[in-house]
């Protein structure tokens, strides 16, 4: 089977600083691929490059069979086939859980309105959050309302799902929550990359491990990479993170 | 009002009636105009959002009495005849849509970013976007503003009586050049304005309130 994602020698700048230097990678279908590293070290522009909200000035991507350096590129498409979620939640406010995770699969797959309630009801039941249905986010806490907004994104069914620093805005508690959600996903087989500063939630649900560093892929390998780094920086980067 | 014969002050309301409509009209054509000016200053290619921008600057810059006299006198001169009451709404609307195209382009532009990157994610197009997630916020930012707004609409619709719309201003003179009591007739259409006027302002200072509220 061909990997859900190819990321090939990518380049990219913003002005004057350049941002992501050669990176290259893959993601195998089903797999889960943590990417850690410093902040500003290129990881959250890498994942951002895959769903396209950033452009490349030079290398490939393909993902889910969409080539992203194609002037006859189908972003919508593409949209439909890879969900993200962010780590600032960036919920709809003005709609309610249910509304928030519905609105895509209403508008954009034209889902009959005798199975929107259905969907919802799974989604928002594999977040833990059936009961939460009717609220809306800022009646939510954190934690609460970073699972809605991963369930908004499994309600269109994605083939693949991007996490970006998805519990850097959460405490402890919250964030074991979310985690779970997450788990779960990986048990389900949902290939799934992650841009995270969890190191032991990486080392537990991960396949494989990405640490960037200066806007290179500067060690990678099976998750267990992060018990014996061999590099100097991955070394010192997991001293001073735990 | 005692000195005021019964046909004077019919007469004062009727352009009450008018300077209502007026107000309307100038709304509504404002309105639409400047609801396109705010789209067109958010989403359009570069060189038509310059255009906009030179149209608001241009009409914010120019006396709304020059509007009024430019479409009243200056149409005819196109070879349009117009009566005083579309020259009055046309000039009107002209003036009101610059205004609100500002105050509605910045309250798009105050929807955070993300909001439309979240839905642009979640595969809607430009229009789902702009319909579900984009409008129902800034809607919310607009209101109070804009509803401010409308004072100033309602009270500049007196200049009509420049052009000889039988507004209530005008409506004031003629009745005060018959009957010569200037303090009685105008005090009488300055608490006619009045009335018009505050309950949009406690309405405006209301919404602003809630809103602040519903940020927090």
């Amino acid at each position: 089977m061909s990997p859900v994602v190819e990321v090939d020698a990518v380049c990219k700048r913003f002005g004057a600083a350049s941002v992501l230097e050669g990176v290259s990678f893959q993601v195998r279908a089903g797999s889960v691929v943590a990417i850690i590293g410093r902040s500003g070290s290129g990881k959250s522009t890498a994942l951002r490059c895959i769903n396209r909200l950033e452009t490349i000035d030079a290398g490939h991507i393909r993902v889910c069979g969409h080539d992203l350096t194609s002037p006859g590129l189908d972003v919508n498409q593409l949209h439909r086939d890879v969900g993200i979620v962010f780590q600032s939640y960036n919920l709809f406010p003005h709609l309610t859980a249910e509304e928030n995770v519905l609105l895509a699969p209403r508008l954009v797959l034209k889902l009959p309105r005798a199975e929107q309630k259905q969907l919802a009801a799974h989604v928002l039941s594999q977040v833990g959050l059936a009961d939460k249905a009717q609220a809306y986010p800022s009646q939510l806490s954190g934690g609460q309302q970073q699972r809605v907004a991963i369930a908004r994104s499994l309600a269109m069914k994605p083939k693949l799902m991007l996490f970006d620093e998805i519990t850097s805005a959460l405490d402890p508690e919250l964030t074991g929550e979310v985690l779970k959600v997450i788990e779960a996903l990986a048990r389900d087989g949902m290939s799934m990359i992650l841009v995270t500063h969890e190191m032991a939630f990486a080392r537990k649900v991960a396949d494989h491990a990405i640490f960037m560093h200066r806007g290179k892929v500067w060690e990678e390998g099976p998750a267990s990479l992060l018990d014996a780094p061999k590099t100097e920086e991955l070394r010192q980067f997991l001293g001073n993170g735990l | 009002m005692i000195s005021l014969t019964p046909e004077q002050f019919l007469f004062l309301l009727r352009g009450f009636g008018w300077t209502i409509v007026l107000s309307l009209l100038a709304f509504a054509g404002g309105g639409a105009l400047g609801f396109v000016l705010a789209l067109t200053r958010v989403y359009a290619p570069r060189p038509v959002r310059t255009l906009a921008m030179l149209y608001i600057k241009l009409i914010q810059g120019t006396p709304l009495l020059i509007l009024l006299f430019l479409t009243y006198f200056g149409l005819p001169a196109l070879g349009l005849v117009v009566e005083p009451i579309s020259a009055a709404a046309i000039g009107l609307s002209t003036y009101v849509s610059a205004y609100l195209g500002e105050i509605w382009r910045g309250s798009l532009e105050a929807v955070p970013r993300t909001q439309e990157e979240a839905a642009a994610c979640l595969a809607l197009n430009w229009r789902q976007r702009l319909v579900h997630v984009i409008l129902p916020q800034a809607v919310k930012i607009a209101t109070p503003p804009t509803v401010g707004f409308m004072v100033q609409i309602v009270k500049n619709t007196s200049l009509a009586s420049a052009i000889g719309f039988v507004e209530m201003a005008r409506a004031a003179q003629m009745v005060n050049n018959a009957t010569f009591r200037p303090l009685i007739v105008f005090m009488l259409v300055a608490a006619l304005y009045f009335t018009l006027c505050y309950p949009l302002s406690a309405w405006s200072q209301r919404l602003e309130r809630s809103f602040d509220v519903a940020r927090r």
